[in-house]
């Protein structure tokens, strides 16, 4: 899923301090999951922003709506009917969304009220860690199923560098090296002759470095 | 009332102070005692989450607090509940109902204008 921090309730405080009516949106997709833009979430924010106003002597009206998702045109469309009888959009869903949802209603501000972080998983409940980088080519089979590009700091495809030690990364002791996990996990399943199989270099043009991506499905168009 | 704490969220907690309480108690079972497992358990993380939220919006944190206690309890309930009253008394009506009141006492003096 995509993952996600709240802002700090100050900075959100910030964002809509022009504005005194404004809806709250948040999605049923990712940031339900991982807790940071559902329907709950549209409750709690939409309340504190009330209070925090009616404590500093001046009112908000907030519309609250939790949209299916609004990284889909059609779910967004919901919103269209009230949208601009408000002031502005306080979105909660990822920095997907929120730019979809930009790009949809042109004439009224969308403002982020969460950080958009990584593709990841849930560890435990409350904990969420990082496994996919969208690099657009995917090597899982030769890996052991763990991702070089994402669980390397380096994101190198060769094993691990010298900063390896005792099974740790150089960025932190808190932090596996990606390499030792794939090693250990090749050895595990007997397919150290992957380690072998892996390209010399690794083309980057299937991911960021080619600026915004685009995928085009002919068969579904 | 509810039958569990653990339905409580932290929704429901602000919309109490948006209806113009000025503190909120939450009283759940004695911890280990739920009869879903850890109903009260998940009530205390929401109402810490709330008096953070309390804290960084200038309400004050104390105007929400959570007591665990048994059923039989009776004497012990009236204690907490007369020990929380008096700490929101201490504290005065939150900025909130100060600042409704404010609102109130200008409209009434606009009207008599």
């Amino acid at each position: 899923m995509i993952t996600g921090t709240p802002k700090p309730i100050e900075e959100i405080m910030a964002m809509v301090e022009p504005y005194d009516n404004i809806i709250v949106a948040g999605c049923f997709g990712c940031v339900t999951v991982c807790r940071v833009g559902g329907d709950k979430e549209v409750q709690v924010l939409a309340s504190t922003l009330r209070l925090a106003r009616e404590a500093q002597g001046k009112k908000i009206e907030i519309r609250e709506v939790c949209l299916e998702r609004q990284c889909d045109p059609e779910y967004l469309e919901v919103m269209r009917p009230y949208v601009e009888d408000h002031q502005a959009v306080l979105s909660i869903a990822c920095g997907a969304g929120i730019q979809f949802l930009a790009e949809k209603f042109t004439i009224t501000p969308v403002l982020p009220g969460i950080n958009t972080g990584f593709l990841g998983v849930t560890e435990r409940q409350g904990e969420w860690a990082e496994r996919c980088q969208g690099c657009g080519d995917c090597v899982l089979h030769l890996t052991g199923g763990i991702c070089p590009v994402t669980r390397c700091a380096k994101s190198i495809f060769h094993g691990p560098c010298g900063g390896s030690v005792s099974g740790k990364c150089e960025v932190s002791k808190d932090v596996a090296c990606g390499w030792q996990l794939i090693i250990d996990r090749l050895k595990a399943l007997d397919q150290m002759e992957n380690y072998g199989k892996l390209k010399p270099y690794k083309g980057w043009d299937s991911s960021r470095d080619g600026g915004p991506r685009r995928i085009i499905r002919e068969d579904m168009i | 009332m509810l039958p569990c704490t653990g339905r409580i969220d932290e929704s429901l907690l602000l919309k109490a102070f948006e209806n113009g309480a000025d503190g909120v108690m939450v009283i759940g079972c004695l911890e280990g005692d739920c009869h879903y497992v850890n109903g009260n358990i998940r009530a205390r993380a929401r109402v810490q989450r709330v008096y953070t939220i309390l804290g960084q919006i200038n309400i004050g944190p104390d105007r929400v607090r959570m007591y665990n206690l048994s059923a039989g309890e009776g004497a012990k309930f009236a204690a907490f509940a007369n020990e929380f009253v008096e700490k929101i008394e201490e504290l005065g009506p939150s900025p909130v109902n100060v600042s409704r009141a404010a609102a109130h006492q200008k409209s009434s003096q606009e009207v008599e204008q």
